[in-house]
This record gives C-alpha cells, structure tokens and sequence, in this order.
C-alpha cells in the first residue's frame, strides 16, 4: 500500500527492507549509526540529515561509523564487495569524491575489465549532491557527469521518494558498482511510495509527462522543476514530454531518441555545469541519432560554467529554474524548419 | 628416504612445507628472471616490474594463508600472485597479453588477479590495495571465517594518505588485518631513507596502536615467523599489525630503468644475503630437507616456466570481440 513518505524515509525504507532481506547488506559512513564511542551512540541520530537512522539498534554490528577517512571506508566497502558482501558506503557529499576517488575509479570501477570479466563488485556509494542549501563552492556540485564518464559505474540520480527507494533497492541487488545520488535539498519532499518493497530498474527512463511539442530531459531535482515548467507551458498551450532517465549509466537512449523523433524538439535540464555534463551527452545524442527529425536547435538548460555561489542572490541564479527551462522550450517551440 | 634424517620442524615448517615454500620463492625468482629476459627481446608489451629479490616476503607471509584469506599486492605484483596460488602460465600469458591469461589479456603484468584464490590483483596506484584489504578483513570478521586480509605495499606507498587511512581504520574497526611495508630501498628511484620521515617505517604502527616489527626480507624463516605471530594475533581477534620488511630488489623500478641512482648494491645482496641461498644453506644444514630434494624442485620449476613462455607466445591475442565485453555483469 502506498502512503506518503519523505525522500529521507525513502531511502532509509530501502536500506531497511534491504538489510531485512539480505544479511550480506551492511552500511557504512561518517555518522551512519551517529556517535559511535559516545553517548551519541544510543541516540545514533543516523548522519547529518538522518537518512540512516534507526537502523544502528535495529541490525547490529551492521550500521557501522567511520573516521573521516574516505579513501580507507569506500576503499573497505569495495574489498568487502568482492568478499560476498553488500556494502553500502555513504560519501556524505559528492564533493568529497576528491579525496576518494582513486578507490572509485580506478579499484572499483575497472576490477571487472581489468580482471578479464572475473570480479564481481556490488557496492553502492551513496552520496549528497547539488546546490541550494546555501552550502558554497565545496558542498553542493552536482559532479554525476565525472562518474557517469567511468566505464564499469552505473550512475543512479532519483528524482522523487518513490524513484530513491526502488531504484536504491535495486542498487543494492545489482552486482555492478553504483554511484547513487540523492539530492540534498530533496531530503524532505514528499510523494508517494509504496510501503511493499519493489526495484526499480536500471536504464529505464521514466516519460513523467506525455506531450507532442516539445521533449524535455531532466535529471534528478530538475526532475519536478521541469515539471513545474511543463504545466505553465500547458496552460499557454505547449505539450512537454517530460523525460527522467533515472540513471545517466546506462542511459536509455530509445525512450529520448522515440521522443524526440515524435518532437522534433529537444530541451535538456542538468544541474550540473555545462561543459561535458549529461545535457551535453543527450544533445550529442540527438544530434547524431535523431538529426532528421529535429526542426529546431537543441537547448541545454543548465548551471554556468562556475563554481557554485554562496551568496543566496547568486545561487539562486545559478540553479537552473522553472522560468529558464520555461523560455529554452518556447524558444524551441518557436522555431520550424 | 628424507624420513630418516633429524628433522627439527620450525613453527609448523614440516618438510612438505618446507619444499613447498622452497618451490614458491624459485618460482618467483625463475619466473621473474626469465620475464627479464623476454622483456628484452622487445615481446612483452608494457610496464613490467619485477620482484626478485623480495621472495621471502611473499613466500614467508602467505605460507600461512589459505582460502579464507585475501592479499592486496602492488604494480611489482607477480610474487605475491605465485605465493598466494596463482597459475604461473595463466600469469606468464597474461604479461603477455593472450586471452589464456588470467585476466583473459586485459589486465597485464601491473593487474594480475585471481579472486577465486583470494588474491585481488597487482594494483597500479600507489597505495590502491591497503583500503580494500580492510574491507575484506571486514568481511571475513563480519561472517565470522577467520579469515585475514594481507596488503602488501612498498616504502613508496608507506607515504600514501591511502596507506595510513587504511591502517588507522583497521585499528578502529580492530580488524584481521596485516599490513606488509616491503621496503626495497626506493620509491623509483627516490630512496626510501629520505622519503620516509622516521627511522623505520615500522616505528609509523605506534602512531596507529598496533604492534610495529621489521624484518630482515631475506630471511624465510624471519618473514614467516613475524608474519606467523600477526596472522594468528589477527585471526583470535587481536587486530591488525604492521610489518616492514627490509631487502633489496634486483632489478630496476621497471624493466628498462638504468639504476644510475643506486651503486652496487645488488651485487652484494645476491652474493651475500639472497633469500634462496639461505635458505638452501640452512635446511640442508639443519638436516630438513636433502640438497637433491631442492635440486628437484629447481628442475621441476624451470621446466614450468619454460612451458609457460612456450605456451604464452603461443597463445592467441584478444580480439575486436574482447573488446568491449566485461565492463559490466549487465547493462
């Protein structure tokens, strides 16, 4: 039965049916159970935004806390995923993937090709992505494009409490690498989500609206604000197809390249900077595999080439907004050729 | 036969152990001298590092490994491949770069792995195989196998963030964990005297609250017994221990590398300190094993490394077809 729960609690219900399930599902990260050593630990508080809460005291000596060393906990729950676990390792921020990312990229990521088709690695990297926290330069990229581009990841970005549970859930029985990225200003969002446990699968993009005029691709929060574009488009009669891919690795080029084939227009909504980002790798693939369909430029609807701003007049400017995806797909709309 | 001679027997050293640990250091010293030598002749591709020299620091730690066990190794990676039971043709085929390699001719000498023996591969990075060794120390305590988990690493990675992260985890999580510092002298060619800032980098283990020991690396029986005493501490649930290993390789960083930054060193290791003739000297002294005995199994390992190059060359290359398969289980 659905109910409506938080983003938060949705990814918490997946790591706990999860664990539920499979003893081999452990968690771990800075703060995951809260406070290990501590007095902290009976309150475990479950990290900075909670998302783990509560799983400390209800499956022992399988929540367990970190020292700030992401190398040494990512590289762990990479070794352990070759030992028959399934580790589920929380890089608090995606911004810290600086200071790991060797572990990711060149263990976890190549073990499988590297080691002619043998290793089997199924760990999950949970991490906190994106701007509008008013948390600056270090604390809010959108970096899924820098894992997208690695052979051997796969790369999860939900855009709704019922996308971030089944597609966590899936996460965690796949036997690949996967780099999931949770929106941090999405923690408390709210929708609808089945309390039943269900797995969502990869490279399967989601159509979130059906429309003819114009196709919009949006990843991860961008997700319900092109949603919100797509309904005052409507009222001034323009019908978005409003695409969310759910994982940029793999992509489900068919569902984009049918729309746009069926549109002849393309909008892509990433929040991430623009330079080889996954707007920038969908309108690639327009432009080569959809071109006789197109009748108008494809628009790309993102943040600037800049780090991100503090200030919340900059930063507000800077995260890409319904008006602005708004304008980009009447500006498509308007062209025929 | 060698039944009739006084066998005292050394930590558990029976004489079937002691050829067999006789056989894995000549492996690693035939296998490696003979990659040397093909090198030259310009028909191995790539980087290639070898490792001999340092036998009795693989042969010594994972003679007391077995299934439950997993090691992490380094870009001078093939003897810890032979200690831990990696097939020596699979291993020659895949410096070669032929698809009967263990790694089917994808990985190369520097990413050597068997993950059904335990061994996670010859690593590239600096410091890339001290991480995952807590994790799969971590799973081996958290389904209860007493396993351990083995990182061997170099005095350059000794200076890695990677390396020291690994080893305070290790300590925090008190995992079954052994950290192996092969010091070799240098970094490439940067000496290990100036880039390690301590004594020892042994003396680093305090800073971690674990147990610290160096051993003399040419020394069997010294490796084995170290490593017996952190194995067993770490299998009853006593932590982790870091150990150095002092020894000199033989050869070059790479194949290929002109040693200018080094003297005559080696000369005087391989006259004096070599890990293989000590070891000779000392069982057939001692009475354990019989001059024949070892002489065997020197014959019985160059003809498997001669059939190994023979059958390597011999071997078909990966095609267009390998190209793009295994980078996932699905996609």
């Amino acid at each position: 039965m659905a109910r409506t729960i938080s983003y938060r609690e949705a990814v918490n219900e997946a790591l706990a049916q999860e664990m539920d399930r499979d003893p081999s599902v452990i968690v771990m990260g800075e703060d995951n159970a809260g406070g290990a050593g501590s007095p902290g630990e009976e309150d475990a508080w479950g990290g900075v935004l909670g998302v783990t809460k509560g799983l400390y005291h209800r499956f022992p000596g399988r929540v367990l806390d970190t020292p700030i060393s992401e190398s040494a906990f990512v590289g762990a729950a990479i070794g352990a995923a070759t030992r028959g676990m399934r580790p589920v390792a929380e890089l608090m921020f995606i911004d810290f993937m600086g200071v790991c990312f060797d572990q990711i990229f060149n263990q976890a990521a190549k073990f499988r090709y590297m080691f002619g088709g043998k290793a089997v690695t199924p760990v999950v990297i949970r991490t906190m992505y994106g701007a509008g926290l008013r948390a600056a330069a270090q604390h809010s990229q959108a970096l899924y494009p820098l894992f997208t581009h690695i052979p051997g990841l796969k790369v999860v970005v939900p855009s709704s409490p019922y996308e971030a549970k089944g597609l966590l859930i899936q996460s965690i029985r796949d036997d690949d690498p996967v780099i999931f990225c949770e929106h941090k200003a999405m923690y408390d969002t709210t929708g609808e989500v089945p309390e039943d446990s269900y797995a969502i699968p990869f490279g399967e993009a989601n159509v979130v609206r059906d429309g003819g005029d114009v196709t919009v691709v949006a990843i991860g929060r961008m997700v319900s604000v092109a949603a919100q574009a797509a309904s005052e488009l409507a009222a001034s009669g323009i019908d978005v197809e409003l695409i969310d891919p759910r994982t940029t690795s793999p992509l489900d080029t068919d569902t984009i390249l049918e729309s746009v084939e069926n549109t002849g227009r393309l909008v892509v909504v990433d929040e991430a900077t623009p330079r080889c980002n996954v707007a920038t790798d969908i309108s690639a693939l327009a432009a080569k595999e959809a071109f006789g369909s197109l009748r108008a430029p494809i628009e790309m609807v993102t943040a600037p080439h800049t780090p991100v701003p503090f200030a919340d007049s900059l930063e507000d400017l800077y995260i890409p907004d319904a008006q602005r995806i708004v304008n980009a797909v009447k500006s498509v709309a308007g062209w025929s050729r | 036969m060698t039944d009739t001679l006084p066998r005292p027997v050394e930590g558990g050293l029976d004489e079937n152990r002691l050829r067999e640990a006789y056989r894995v250091m000549r492996t690693i010293r035939m296998f490696e001298e003979r990659v040397h030598d093909e090198f030259a002749t310009g028909e191995i591709p790539g980087f290639v590092h070898l490792y001999a020299g340092e036998e009795a620091s693989a042969a010594g730690v994972c003679a007391h490994l077995d299934q439950r066990d997993a090691i992490a190794s380094t870009h001078r990676g093939h003897g810890h491949c032979i200690a831990k039971g990696v097939d020596v043709k699979a291993m020659m085929a895949e410096i070669y770069g032929r698809t009967t390699g263990s790694c089917h001719g994808k990985g190369g000498s520097m990413h050597i792995a068997d993950l059904s023996k335990g061994m996670l591969g010859a690593n590239g990075i600096v410091g890339g195989g001290p991480p995952l060794i807590c994790g799969t120390a971590l799973a081996a305590k958290l389904q209860q196998t007493g396993g351990v988990g083995v990182a061997f690493f170099g005095d350059g990675a000794s200076n890695q963030g990677t390396t020291l992260e690994a080893l305070n985890l290790a300590a925090v999580w008190n995992l079954p964990a052994i950290f192996v510092a092969e010091n070799n002298g240098y970094a490439e060619a940067t000496s290990s005297t100036w880039s390690v800032a301590a004594d020892n980098i042994a003396d680093r283990a305090a800073g971690f609250g674990m147990p610290g020991v160096i051993v003399d690396g040419f020394d069997f029986f010294a490796v084995y017994e170290a490593a017996g005493e952190a194995i067993a501490r770490a299998r009853e649930g006593g932590g982790p221990t870091l150990i150095e290993v002092k020894f000199t390789r033989y050869f070059g960083h790479f194949e290929g590398d002109q040693q200018s930054y080094r003297a005559d060193e080696v000369a005087n290791a391989r006259a004096n300190l070599d890990c293989l003739s000590r070891f000779r000297a000392r069982v057939v002294e001692t009475g354990q094993l019989r001059q024949s005995t070892l002489d065997q199994v020197d014959a019985e390992v160059t003809t498997l490394v001669d059939d190994a190059v023979t059958e390597a060359k011999a071997a078909p290359k990966p095609t267009r077809a390998d190209l793009e398969t295994d980078v996932y289980v699905s996609y």
